[in-house]
């Protein structure tokens, strides 16, 4: 993990989400995004990224929140995937961290299947916990989908 | 070091390339040799090519390389001093020997090196033929001066010409797309400003970019040749092995197109070939005796006609079995027996390319030829192309196929469902049609499936919004927009039509591959993005994709075909006593029916209210004082002149043709151009200036005149 210390952050269901600084190219205040129509759920759209199209990837559906309510407009983390990039919507961008030594942890065991897949490892700062998205597999549209009504908000415990 | 390295693999990567185009060319040259045994030209060349494999291969130290290309060097060398003469067994030493040097070439393209494989065997064998041969040839006169031959050849490594990555040249495309969409915005945002200089900036740049995309798409082209080149090779040894013999000519090899599409042709362009070798073309003895030569010929032929490529595959063989074909699609319920009873043979030819229709075990058997064409035809239609097929019982077969010029921009027509737009590709589209007063009106169902009458044919019709799951917009007017895919056409409700424009067509990323109804996406010039429909995909998602219609357009084929002269469209449209009657559709603007309870009167004449508006009728059987035939649909033209629309009611609409008319003057009626004959029989064409003059007139006196 050494070469991977400094992390993106933003906020997603009021939980604080972490992803590789180097993966990220830049960040957009509420893009305009053109839904799919029969897409997977994780699949917000498409958007115009300076003439590029961009899948656009919601990962709330993946970890199993709710849908962001519709006053709140999202941000897009453009983000850099083998082939293309990609965009994640997050509901407010954070502050860039860098993780203290001995601050990773597996997540516990007790999350539930779907967000378990996603949130492998977490990260403990004083007073909070960062959690840290599997990249790859989100962008790959979220691995299983959470159909249950089982969420990560609802487990609580190691939220902050 | 590192730079040594790079500049070595340069070499041997431009050896490759050259060494693999020598030999496509050579392979050929071989073929054609075969034909013309003592072509100094020809040998010349072949010599050449194997002569420098050589000379290079050597050069690099490819031992192996270098070995095959000198044996079959020295057999060459016999036969351009007319020492030997080419004959099958030579032929197919020295094709072997294209083939080695070719395994070679790919072995050190993957691996760097020759690889373990001994080819001696290839050398030894070259060398037999040529002390076997030798030594029973009588030197056959003529003793060719191919030295003079091979310093008169043209020149292939002509200077002004460079060879380019086809990475660099597809990311110059990619870069002309998004110019083309920059352009977009710029003309969008500059019409809406006063300031001319600024409209004048945007034209320039409308039409340096159309330039520029001349420019760039021209950078991409390949001669078709590259493509077929390979043809008279495989087609000799298909022939060799079912017994037959082929000559192939090709015409127009230097006809140019995109690489995208030149890869997308080949494998449909191989399949016909195979096909036609193996069902089309008779054995020798059954040619003989039809009193046709023993060598089948196989003629491909391409060219450049008004923005598309046209490509022709014909074959002097036995031609489909029509018999059978109609026999097969009866029992496939493609035709009913009526109908096949009556289907003219391009209908029924056309029939080889419905779905399923060939892969039957016992049509391949039988008749031969359609081992799936279904596929080739998918293919093509994929790539924005067409396919046909013409044939003749014993005289042979003939394949038409039209393609775009190229893939990456293509114009779509910017239609809205479910409050979002989508684009369709102009070249799936037929025609539009607009609802009045909702669905409603003239949906109809069959069997809960919702079709819509169009002229004499059902058709298969659904909602764009509900297919795609999205929540039906409430609108008044909704239209159909006709669409062809491979297996038919079919008819999608759209909410609203808005302009046609170019798009530049990007692909679906992984997360979004499986959605077989869209075919990418692309940016608009107000910068948002659409989704592109995929028309096959979407037609086989709604489960629309039917057979074949057979019924329309055979008898318009007839008549294009016999007439060169550019061919316009016509209405067809019978009056209450039989009467036939026909309008340039150039002056329809719709065709519509409107129940009679709509008709209204107004001053002595027949209105209907009419897209927010009133339109006045003028029935066609009062202009020609025939009988009234009350009826509760009434089939309209909507004629649209100077903004005023007036609607044409006829007794019965027969039909669309194109044809080529040659008008009669006719004296009879002002109300009449003339008469002509259209699809063999009269029909009198109106003069619409006049019947609209009229309809005028009897709305300023309010009498009932009828036509004189």
């Amino acid at each position: 993990m050494d070469a991977r210390r400094r992390f993106c952050t933003f906020n997603l269901d009021q939980l604080w989400f972490g992803i590789p600084v180097e993966r990220v190219q830049e960040v957009i205040a509420s893009p305009a995004v053109t839904p799919v129509p029969l897409a997977p759920r994780a699949v917000a759209g498409l958007a115009n990224l300076r003439g590029q199209i961009v899948t656009v990837i919601d990962p709330r559906p993946c970890l199993g929140f709710e849908e962001r309510p519709a006053t709140m407009r999202p941000a897009m983390v453009v983000v850099r995937s083998e082939n293309a990039n990609v965009g994640l919507l997050i509901d407010e961008i954070g502050e860039l961290v860098e993780a203290p030594e001995n601050g990773f942890e597996a997540a516990p065991c007790n999350l539930p299947a779907g967000p378990r897949e996603l949130v492998p490892m977490v990260c403990k700062f004083p007073k909070r916990l960062l959690h840290l998205l599997d990249l790859d597999r989100v962008l790959r549209g979220g691995g299983s989908e959470v159909q249950s009504g089982k969420t990560l908000k609802r487990t609580g415990d190691f939220a902050d | 070091m590192s730079a040594t390295t790079d500049g070595m693999e340069e070499i041997v990567n431009e050896f490759l390339a050259e060494s693999a185009e020598g030999l496509d060319r050579l392979e050929g040259d071989l073929v054609e040799l075969e034909h013309d045994p003592t072509s100094s030209r020809l040998l010349a060349e072949i010599f050449r090519a194997v002569h420098t494999i050589k000379g290079s291969s050597g050069m690099l130290g490819y031992s192996k390389l270098e070995s095959v290309a000198h044996a079959g060097e020295g057999l060459l060398g016999a036969l351009r001093e007319g020492r030997l003469v080419l004959n099958p067994a030579l032929a197919s030493g020295l094709l072997a020997m294209v083939d080695a040097l070719r395994t070679l070439l790919r072995a050190i393209e993957r691996t760097g090196s020759e690889g373990p494989e001994d080819y001696g065997g290839v050398a030894r064998a070259l060398e037999e033929l040529l002390h076997n041969s030798a030594a029973g040839v009588v030197a056959a006169g003529a003793v060719h001066n191919a030295a003079a031959d091979l310093s008169g050849g043209e020149n292939h490594a002509s200077g002004g010409r460079i060879r380019v990555d086809v990475v660099l040249l597809d990311h110059m495309m990619d870069l002309l797309g998004e110019l083309v969409l920059a352009r977009n915005q710029i003309l969008r945002l500059a019409s809406s400003q006063t300031g001319s200089a600024a409209l004048n900036a945007a034209q320039r740049l409308k039409r340096v970019t159309a330039d520029m995309q001349d420019a760039v798409i021209k950078t991409r082209l390949q001669p078709i040749g590259s493509v077929w080149n390979k043809f008279p090779r495989l087609a000799r040894d298909l022939a060799l092995a079912c017994g037959k013999q082929v000559i192939v000519e090709m015409e127009g090899s230097g006809t140019e197109l995109d690489r995208t599409l030149l890869e997308a042709i080949r494998d449909p362009l191989t399949h016909i070939l195979r096909n036609a070798i193996a069902h089309g073309i008779e054995p020798p003895e059954q040619r003989t005796r039809a009193g046709k030569s023993a060598a089948g010929r196989l003629r491909f032929r391409a060219c450049h006609l008004e923005g598309r490529i046209h490509v022709e595959v014909a074959d002097d063989g036995a031609g489909l079995n029509l018999e059978r074909v109609r026999r097969r699609a009866i029992e496939l319920g493609l035709l009913t027996p009526e109908q096949a009873a009556e289907a003219g043979e391009k209908q029924l030819a056309r029939l080889v390319f419905a779905a399923g229709f060939s892969t039957a075990e016992t049509v391949t058997k039988v008749s031969g030829r359609g081992v799936g064409l279904d596929v080739v035809k998918t293919n093509i239609e994929k790539i924005g192309g067409t396919v046909d097929l013409q044939s003749v019982t014993g005289a042979g077969t003939t394949l038409y196929m039209t393609l775009p010029l190229t893939l990456a921009i293509l114009p779509a027509l910017i239609i809205s469902s479910g409050g979002q737009r989508f684009a369709i590709p102009q070249a799936n589209l037929v025609e539009v049609a607009r609802l009045e007063d909702g669905p409603a009106s003239s949906i109809e169902q069959v069997c809960g499936a919702p079709a819509f009458r169009m002229r004499d044919g059902l058709l298969p019709l659904f909602f764009l919004d509900r297919e795609l799951g999205l929540e039906a917009h409430a609108a008044n007017d909704l239209h159909i927009v006709v669409l062809q895919s491979g297996a038919g056409q079919f008819g999608v409700v759209v909410d609203a039509l808005y302009d046609s424009e170019e798009i530049v067509v990007k692909p679906l990323g992984p997360q979004l591959r499986a959605l077989a109804c869209f075919a990418g996406a692309a940016i608009l010039g107000d910068g948002r993005v659409v989704l592109v429909i995929d028309v096959g995909g979407l037609a086989q998602m709604a489960g629309v994709v039917a057979g074949p219609r057979v019924t329309p357009a055979s008898d318009a084929d007839r008549v294009r075909e016999t007439n060169d002269e550019p061919a316009s469209s016509w209405l067809v449209f019978r009056g209450t006593t039989g009467s036939r009657y026909a309008l340039p559709l150039s002056a329809v603007a719709r065709l519509e029916e409107i129940p009679a309870e709509r008709i209204e009167r107004s001053a002595g004449r027949e209105i209907v209210q009419y897209c927010g508006q009133i339109m006045p009728l003028l029935r066609v059987s009062r202009l020609f004082q025939e009988p009234e035939q009350e009826r509760g649909l009434l089939q309209v033209a909507v004629l649209h002149e100077s903004g005023l629309r007036t609607g044409l009611v006829m007794d019965r609409i027969e039909d669309i043709v194109e044809a080529v008319v040659e008008l009669q003057p006719d004296r009879h009626s002002e109300l009449l151009q003339g008469s002509a004959v259209i699809q063999g029989r009269v029909a009198d064409v109106l003069d619409l200036k006049n019947v609209l003059a009229r309809g005028e007139g009897r709305s300023v006196q309010g009498a009932t005149e009828g036509g004189r």
